[in-house]
């Protein structure tokens, strides 16, 4: 497992569309238990298996802007 | 000879005043009487780099003088009654907006399509609201070709000053007539601040915007508060003209060409010894109350005259302590009073 | 950790009042990450509409104006006017510029103003509850067409790309939507387009986007995003109805 968190999702922002679930090629996503402010169900990231591979699809379909995208440096 | 006097038409002459004032943005919409006013904006404007623009709709040239106010360009729009109440909605935002702006109305005879003769069946609508939404806007109406030049400069001025639309309220015979008029340069009658609030990108500064719509619980009611407190500075801004007032026995109250015809009927009826005077509002809103009820309170008689079925004689019944002997004439639908007529109503009221 | 995709600099760091699912946000955000690739947010005013994107000055960091409803293309062409040099864009709903605004659409289009114009196509009346739209697909539901949209008493869905495409004045014209990555990918690239046109000076740019409306459809989210692409798309075929950019750039030695 990757120490440092690639995909960061603003809890407050997110309003648990699912866009982002839906187009993750690997499923690391998934409309969590908690809620927000708001009182949506956001969305969290979840790769134990470090499969991410920062492809940003999920910050590309999030309406709310609320997913940013890191990948690991190059060593 | 004075270069700067010319034979002028009052719509050509309220264009002039206009671009001498820095009125950079024009757009407009064919209507008559007014149609002298695009006519001469159309090739003026590019001489001083400005823009002239035919709109494809009378809500579209208000809606663009919006759009060149909030980039601070002096902006300007005229027409004719119709066409002003297709503009009410853009004045109203303009209002809540505080957007400056002056729009000219160059009145005919209604309602509806009425007709093409000069007319001030729009006093109402000018000063009492015209669009929806509590605001109040200045009404200026001049009552010769000089002073609408003289005007139309100073409406930019308290439009910029008070950040409000300011309409400029003339009538179909003014427009259309020809005078002697010597431009005098253009002067601000206001001290003018740097437009800190317009939108040109936000460059080395934070984002800007120009809204009307506040929904937040209390937004509008602060907003419209905020108005009130503008709109109270702007009642200090009333003109008015009086002759031969101060011993009047019968006031006559006149405004725009009205006041004018007034006029001439007061001398002729001095000259038979009547003592007649006159009462000339030049802003129609703020309304000079103070000064009609000064003299109409002395008088024995009050007569208003207006081109309409009695509109301004509502506010000088008001003004007037005693509104009994306030009394009116006036002529709709293009109809024009002549001098020799008021002077014979003069005769009648003072008998 | 380096990063590969940051919340654009245009957006300012908000909620926004959208519902779950609608589409006006991903829209803002693919607006503010062109302005923010163009190097334009200094220069850039928004006009905003009225409808549910009236809001557009709490979300957008740039200037932005809100318009009378339908007028924006009016306020714009105004402003472009005055200041030639700055990025002016509108964005309208289709109750603003398919309804109540069609004459200013349509005469600015004419006019050929230098101006970039976003279309969101819902098929409804978003902000006052989901009412009829010109843009309501017949048989659809909606509060004021309960049974479902007749087009013999309300008429047939306008398809203003296509009408616009007709006048001499527009230049570049493309109806997108937001279904899928691939299709996100592509409304962006045409707004990119529609915008760098106006660095350019290469005239009126139009991009419709068919964008989800959940909330007011009656459906998730996700059903809302197959409802664009079973009913809209069919209906309001996606792609490029004109475009003179190339002709337009040689024209203009640019």
């Amino acid at each position: 497992m990757s120490k440092e968190i690639k995909v960061k999702i603003d809890k407050e922002k997110c309003k648990s569309c699912g866009f982002c679930v839906l187009y993750c090629a690997k499923g690391i996503l998934f409309t969590g238990k908690k809620n927000n402010a708001k009182g949506f169900f956001y969305i969290e990231f979840d790769d134990k298996l470090n499969k991410c591979n920062s492809c940003a699809i999920c910050a590309l379909m999030c309406p709310e802007a609320a997913i940013e995208v890191f990948k690991e440096d190059k060593k | 000879m004075n270069k700067n006097k010319r034979l002028i038409s009052g719509n050509e002459a309220i264009a002039e005043a206009a671009i001498m004032a820095g009125c950079r943005f024009y757009a407009g919409y064919p209507i008559t009487p007014q149609n002298q006013i695009p006519e001469y904006m159309s090739w003026r404007m590019p001489e001083v780099n400005g823009v002239f623009l035919q709109a494809e709709s009378e809500l579209a040239a208000i809606n663009m003088v919006f759009g060149a106010s909030l980039t601070g360009t002096r902006a300007m729009t005229s027409s004719s009654s119709p066409g002003i109440s297709l503009k009410q909605e853009g004045i109203s935002y303009m209002a809540g907006c505080e957007l400056p702006g002056v729009i000219v109305n160059i009145q005919r005879g209604g309602p509806g399509l009425g007709n093409i003769q000069g007319s001030q069946a729009d006093y109402f609508q000018a000063t009492k609201g015209g669009g929806h939404g509590d605001y109040r806007m200045p009404v200026l109406a001049p009552s010769t070709i000089p002073e609408a030049a003289e005007l139309m400069m100073a409406a930019f001025d308290y439009a910029d000053f008070y950040r409000t639309p300011v309409l400029l309220l003339s009538d179909g015979i003014l427009g259309q007539m020809m005078e002697a008029v010597e431009f005098k340069e253009y002067k601000p009658i206001k001290k003018l601040v740097k437009k800190d609030w317009i939108l040109d990108g936000a460059r080395n500064r934070v984002p800007r915007s120009i809204f009307s719509l506040m929904t937040a619980p209390g937004a509008l009611e602060k907003h419209n508060w905020k108005l009130l407190e503008k709109f109270s500075k702007m009642e200090k801004e009333v003109l008015s003209e009086t002759y031969l007032a101060e011993d009047a026995e019968i006031l006559v109250c006149a405004y725009g060409i009205m006041g004018r015809i007034g006029k001439a009927a007061i001398q002729m009826a001095r000259k038979e010894g009547i003592k007649a005077g006159l009462f000339r509002p030049i802003t129609l809103w703020p309304f000079d109350s103070k000064t009609a009820s000064l003299y109409g309170s002395k008088a024995k008689k009050v007569l208003v005259v207006e081109q309409n079925l009695g509109q301004m004689v509502e506010d000088i019944k008001l003004a007037v302590e005693d509104s009994k002997k306030v009394f009116f004439h006036g002529r709709p639908g293009g109809g024009v009073a002549s001098k020799e007529d008021l002077f014979e109503k003069i005769k009648e009221l003072i008998k | 950790m380096k990063p590969v995709y940051l919340k654009p600099e245009s957006l300012k760091d908000v909620v926004t009042s959208y519902c779950p699912g609608c589409g006006h946000g991903l829209v803002h955000r693919l607006i503010a990450e062109v302005i923010d690739e163009l190097k334009v947010r200094e220069k850039t005013i928004g006009i905003a509409p009225v409808g549910c994107a009236v809001y557009a000055y709490d979300y957008f960091n740039f200037d932005v104006a809100e318009a009378p409803h339908g007028r924006p293309p009016a306020v714009a062409t105004a402003i472009k006017r005055c200041l030639p040099d700055r990025i002016v864009f509108t964005y309208q709903g289709d109750g603003d510029l398919a309804s109540i605004g069609t004459n200013e659409i349509i005469h600015a289009a004419n006019r050929g103003e230098n101006i970039t114009v976003i279309f969101i196509n819902n098929a409804n009346y978003g902000m006052t509850g989901g009412q009829m739209a010109p843009t309501t697909l017949p048989g659809m539901r909606t509060t004021t067409t309960q049974k479902g949209r007749d087009s013999k008493l309300h008429g047939f869905p306008l398809r203003v790309s296509e009408l616009l495409a007709t006048l001499e004045g527009t230049v570049y014209i493309e109806r997108v939507s937001l279904i899928d990555p691939a299709n996100v990918i592509k409304t962006k690239k045409a707004i990119k387009k529609a915008f760098s046109n106006q660095l350019t000076g290469t005239g009126f740019s139009f991009v419709e986007v068919l964008s989800p409306c959940p909330v007011n459809w009656g459906l998730k989210p996700l059903e809302a995003l197959k409802f664009v692409k079973d009913q809209m798309i069919p209906y309001f075929k996606l792609g490029i109805l004109k475009d003179k950019t190339e002709e337009m750039k040689k024209e203009k030695g640019a």
